[in-house]
């Protein structure tokens, strides 16, 4: 990798100074962002390092929702007994992402900072309508993803929390890249205060909702009740391992598989 | 030039580094530890997998500089005074190694695992070892090795000692 | 008295393993030379294109550079292209195409990842940030990546002096009979198929260190080679001009191998030159992208074949035209593997009168192909088995029964194919009876039942395999055009007080030769295996020998050493006769001990080891001091392990996923040394042939980018891929080495492959498909059931 500067702020104030320089990168866990360094794909001036930023760390569930501070990893989410009782399906789909090291080290923030196309979390914010805390504001998910690694956020604005609505029933069902382990397809179903939520990654440049499966699910809570109902081919990417057909065919099976599992 | 202090296996340890040095660079170049193993560049193969402050990581994707005052466990750090750790003693009984050089990362993952699940089924060793590559022994041999090496540290007789 | 618990026939835990287990295996990127400098290569992004100009100015002066160099360089130096080990003629006996292949390139680049330059630096990262100063003036060319579009009119030439991008158009076996027989037939079943390119992966990247002295000219490499001793040879007789004497090649503990580390690589030669330019110490370690584009790839076969059946099913001819990609140079060995190790195997455990094979190995601006794991007869074996499968199912036959009426009886051996081979020894139905019981295939019926309510397609599927292995009788392998001998060499070495040293030419990447080779003179001589060690790597140490593939290490070097310990015994009774004042012809040596037949007079091993080198008591006049042979063994005829391996898989026909659910393999491999050690080893090919059937593939688009170049996009197969592999043996001894071995290190990627597609086309019967290409991806599977699906609808 190229050489850069390193930060590693212990207060949101500095850490947010630090990011503004528009050369600098803030790093979470790091899963991405060394893993893209290592190739030289990326040349940073500056690495601003949240890891001993305080006060990022932690689960908390109050209020009919779970918040998880950013910098909280993988498996602490899916390791935590409140996330399991209130949101078993976050639990599942933080257990689900990468493998043990990547769960040990990577973290929500990063992840939906990133909003890699691919990635597992994204479907879980969308599908559950989460809002997304940083140091100058909240946004809804509906309002925060906006399509291939892009996201809401400004330079040097950091997710400090995300809170998710607890649901009446959800579930996230992937279908793993046989090499990579990312999501080929991954849908996410939720049925609670925001009302019921269908939620697509890795099918195209970003997550997505599918709105015709959610007001067919608001009318019958069922897998049958997809029945017919498609995302079309063209909307999805395809590449060697799965065609743009096959992945808009995976997203009716995951979605019925997901609801399934929801019960 | 950066300097990082931080205690490996126990004994403080400390080095110039440059800020991209990762900390497998750190491991195997600076304080000679060469038993972790650096086997693919996309962050996958496992064979690098140290210990974090008590967690597993890939130690080529953490930066030395974030390894500040942290507690690093690496293969050298498990067997004491010639003993092997229950958990080496099962891959040696188990035949769990081939080549030997994804080995110091399977085991430092499957030293994770059983901290979580002391007594995990075959399916669970499996999916644990997502991120750890054999090309040797297509995991057979691996798989018996941490069951009973999970076995040995609740203080179950494996089988194969049984016999 | 008892078998020993450290002989021939005992699990015996591996010696190796306690430094391996504690992270103190001394791999070749392990090692740091004093004032060690760093190599990073510059490679081409290009598959085909002209150099136009390299300008290297800018890198030269870049932080801790300390040289950069280019093919001109090399050139200039008189340095060589990488030679190839072996000829192989076209129908008209001419000669294959051979075109150079500089270490460095010289005008043009053939594939991505084609070496450029090199930066030599400090530090790596420096090494790396000075190459991306160099700037390279291409003209990119049109380039062809298959060998189908190879071979078309006007297709793009990767030489200009190699018409129609074809090495060679080889054939082997009798057309006329084969022509005959087809028209005899009652049935002939046809079939096209791809065998798909693998990328080895072995898990330790290559590495390569250079180091000269400039005090006495010798140089030293440090590789990740699994025959240094043809490093050796061919980097210094052929490339570098150093003469053997003066150059060392050591291959220390070398993390798997499979094949591609067989090969004499563009780096070795690299670093070693280098060093003597710069007079330091040059070291080179592949990041797993280098691995990608430079390690030798495999397979990578388009085949048509037909078989002509009688009205019973028994087969009368076989026809079988092959396309093999070489890549864009000739690797090593890459010309052999498509021939003599794979058209020689179209027999397999059948007596098909008559076979005939034609191959055309086809240059493209890809990586070069060479031999991976099982080498040729993986391909033969895939060919076969998916074969006789189609025809029994086109001849409604009983896979097995077509099988069982088309053995090769067990009383029939030594046996001679139609494609040259010779068997020596097998018992096809023993090992298939032993099989089915194993995988209980009766049983499979109700099985099927019961994941058909959980709505999943299972399948069942058999391969009968054969391989010919333990490599090879070198006057045989010299007329089909090896530049080489392939015998192996030992040198069995006692010291004073009776214990050994046992050097040997065949090298252990993972196959654990340090506790097999002790077992072998722990029972020959009657010692202690603690007493034992086992020398492999070291050009300065061992004697010339070819290195480990082609399952060759037990048959061959494990005779050697058999050979080199009789030669000690022989010896060890002369001078126990004299110890013991009897005569010579009357000395039994058992148990380690020299024994005056019929009497309780006798002197240990110890006693006579140290009697050799203490010679006061001893005859002197008749017989020289020391105890220590050498011994070179050209093995007689190949050996031909053969089993049968049965897959089971269940198909979820929703997202087209294939899980292996059973995988059962009995192999016979004669006289088992270390069972736990051939579990091992079959379990791990066994893991490489489920691999390539459901996971490898490895892909380049039409331009030739390399698609599939990490691990992000070439699918290994992970612990959750694959099942629990059951393994056993079923003996029958090879007849012709002293041991009676024969050979397990490629038997699980021969075997797996056909078995497990099998499974899949059985599992996908229901809807008709007869034919799937590997890798049975999910998608592809589910294409296939889409397809089958409008076409049963249409």
């Amino acid at each position: 990798m190229y050489d850069f500067a390193y930060h590693r702020p212990t207060n949101l104030a500095d850490a947010a100074r630090l990011a503004k320089d528009a050369e600098a990168k803030l790093m979470a866990g790091g899963m991405t962002l060394i893993p893209t360094l290592k190739q030289r794909l990326a040349k940073p001036s500056a690495v601003v390092d949240l890891g001993a930023v305080a006060d990022l760390v932690g689960i908390r569930v109050e209020g009919g929702r779970v918040t998880i501070g950013a910098m909280t990893p993988h498996a602490d989410v899916a390791g935590s007994v409140e996330v399991r009782r209130a949101i078993p399906a976050l639990a599942d789909l933080a257990d689900g992402i990468g493998d043990p090291q990547v769960r040990n080290r990577g973290t929500i923030g990063g992840s939906l900072a990133n909003n890699d196309p691919a990635a597992d979390y994204p479907a879980a914010a969308l599908g559950l309508g989460a809002t997304i805390q940083t140091n100058e504001r909240s946004i809804a998910a509906d309002d925060y993803f906006r399509g291939l690694f892009e996201t809401a956020l400004k330079e040097g604005e950091i997710i400090t929390a995300v809170h998710f609505p607890i649901p009446e029933k959800a579930a996230y069902a992937k279908f793993p890249n046989p090499a990579s382990r990312y999501a080929i397809i991954g849908v996410f179903v939720a049925k609670g205060p925001q009302g019921v939520r269908v939620a697509v990654t890795g099918a195209g440049n970003g997550v997505f909702r599918v709105r015709a499966m959610e007001d067919a699910l608001a009318r019958n809570w069922s897998a049958d009740a997809i029945n017919g109902i498609t995302v079309p081919a063209a909307e999805c990417n395809g590449d060697i391992h799965a065609s743009s057909e096959y992945r808009a065919h995976l997203i009716g099976v995951m979605a019925k598989r997901a609801i399934q599992a929801a019960g | 030039m950066p300097h990082v202090s931080l205690t490996v296996n126990g004994k403080p340890a400390s080095a110039d580094v440059e800020n991209r040095t990762l900390l497998v660079q750190l491991l195997r170049e600076k304080l000679g530890l060469t038993g972790t193993h650096v086997g693919c560049d996309t962050s996958q193969c496992g064979a690098c997998v140290v210990h974090v402050n008590g967690r597993s990581v890939k130690s080529c994707t953490i930066l030395a500089v974030q390894c500040e005052g942290a507690d690093v466990t690496t293969i050298e750090g498990l067997a004491t005074d010639g003993k092997l750790h229950p958990m080496q003693e099962a891959f040696r009984e188990n035949h769990g190694l081939q080549c030997g050089f994804c080995t110091p990362g399977m085991v430092m993952s499957a030293l994770d695992l059983v901290k979580h699940n002391p007594d995990p089924s075959e399916r669970e060793v499996r999916e644990w070892l997502e991120g750890n590559l054999c090309r040797c022994t297509g995991y057979h041999n691996i798989v018996k090795s941490i069951l009973a090496g999970a076995a040995a540290m609740r203080g179950q007789p494996t089988k194969a000692a049984a016999e | 008295m008892a078998p020993r618990d450290d002989g021939i026939g005992a699990a015996v835990r591996r010696k190796e393993d306690f430094r391996f287990l504690t992270g103190r295996g001394m791999y070749v990127d392990d090692i740091v030379r004093p004032g060690q400098l760093h190599a990073y290569i510059l490679r081409s992004p290009h598959a085909h294109a002209e150099i136009r100009a390299i300008d290297t100015s800018k890198a030269m002066r870049a932080n801790g550079v300390v040289a950069v160099f280019t093919g001109a360089d090399m050139a200039k130096d008189n340095v060589g292209g990488l030679p190839c080990g072996w000829l192989v003629k076209n129908k008209d006996g001419s000669p294959m195409k051979e075109p150079p292949h500089p270490p460095l390139a010289v005008g043009r680049v053939r594939h991505v990842g084609d070496a450029v330059a090199v930066v030599i630096a400090d530090s790596r990262e420096a090494a790396k940030d000075a190459a991306e100063l160099i700037e390279v003036d291409y003209l990119p060319l049109p380039a062809v990546a298959s060998v189908a579009d190879a071979i078309k009119p006007g297709a793009p030439q990767v030489w200009d002096i190699v018409p129609d991008n074809t090495c060679y158009d080889w054939e082997l076996g009798d057309k006329a009979a084969v022509d005959a027989a087809f028209k005899r037939a009652h049935h002939v079943a046809r079939i096209e198929l791809v065998n798909n390119r693998l990328v080895p992966n072995a898990m330790e990247p290559r590495a390569a260190i250079g180091d000269f002295d400039p005090a006495t000219g010798d140089y030293t490499l440090y590789t990740t080679s699994q025959n240094p001793h043809v490093i050796r040879l061919l980097m210094g007789a052929f490339v570098l001009h150093i003469p053997e004497s003066k150059l060392r090649v050591y291959a220390p503990d070398v993390g798997g191998g499979f094949g591609s580390k067989i090969f004499h690589y563009a780096e070795e030669a690299i670093v070693t030159w280098a060093a003597g330019k710069v007079k330091r110490p040059v070291k080179w370690t592949a990041e797993r992208s280098e691995s990608f584009m430079t390690d030798a790839h495999g397979r990578d076969h388009v085949t048509r074949a037909e078989l002509a059946l009688d009205r019973d099913g028994k087969f009368l001819g076989l026809r079988v035209s092959t396309l093999a990609n070489m890549g864009a140079y000739l690797s090593t060995f890459a010309p052999c593997v498509p021939t003599y190790l794979y058209a020689t195997l179209l027999a397999g455990v059948y007596t098909t009168p008559a076979i005939y094979a034609e191959v055309r190995a086809v240059f493209t601006n890809t990586v070069p192909v060479d031999a991976y794991r099982g080498a040729g007869r993986p391909e033969a074996t895939y060919l076969l088995e998916r074969l006789v499968d189609v025809a029994a199912r086109e001849m409604n036959l009983d896979p097995i029964e077509i099988r069982r009426r088309n053995f090769i009886a067990a009383n029939a051996f030594p046996y001679q194919t139609p494609v040259a081979l010779q068997y020596d020894s097998g018992n096809y139905q023993a090992t298939l009876d032993q099989a089915l019981k194993a995988a209980d295939w009766a049983g499979f019926a109700k099985r099927r039942e019961e994941a058909r309510k959980r709505g999943k397609l299972r399948g069942i599927g058999i391969s009968t395999y054969i391989e010919a292995c333990g490599i090879a009788p070198s006057n045989v392998v010299g007329a089909l055009g090896a530049r080489a001998g392939l015998y192996e060499a030992a040198e069995v070495r006692v010291h004073p007080t009776g214990t050994v040293t046992v050097f040997t030419g065949c090298h252990s990447h993972g196959q654990g030769h340090e506790t097999t080779y002790a077992q072998l003179v722990a029972e020959g001589l009657g010692i202690p295996i603690e007493n034992i060690e086992i020398v492999h790597g070291d050009t300065a140490k061992i004697p010339f020998g070819m290195g480990t593939y082609g399952s060759r290490s037990l048959a061959v070097g494990g005779s050697a050493i058999v050979r080199a310990m009789d030669k000690v015994i022989r010896k060890g009774k002369k001078i126990a006769a004299h110890l013991l004042e009897a005569a010579e012809a009357d000395i039994e040596f058992k148990d380690g001990k020299f024994t005056v037949a019929g009497t309780d007079r006798s002197k240990t091993f110890a006693e006579v080891a140290l009697a050799a080198y203490v010679p006061h008591n001893y005859p002197l006049e008749e017989l020289e001091p020391g105890l220590d042979e050498t011994a070179f063994y050209d093995p007689k005829n190949f050996t031909f392990p053969a089993g049968c391996h049965i897959c089971e898989v269940e198909i979820d026909p929703d997202t087209g996923v294939t899980q292996v659910v059973n995988f059962t393999a009995v192999d016979d491999v004669g006289r088992v040394i270390n069972p736990m050690i051939v579990e091992g080893q079959v379990q791990g090919g066994v893991a490489q042939g489920i691999g390539q059937a459901l996971l490898e593939g490895c892909v380049y688009d039409e331009n030739g980018q390399l698609l599939t170049g990490s691990m992000m996009d070439y699918t290994l197969p992970r612990a959750d891929n694959l099942p629990s592999i059951a393994v056993a043996t079923q003996t029958t001894l090879c007849t012709h080495n002293p041991l009676g071995v024969k050979g397990c290190g490629e038997v699980g990627a021969i075997g797996a492959p056909p078995a497990v597609i099998n499974a899949v086309i059985d599992a996908l019967s229901p809807y008709g498909i007869t034919h799937i290409d590997m890798p049975a991806t999910p998608q592809r599977v589910w294409r296939a059931i889409q397809d089958a699906r409008m076409k049963q609808a249409a």
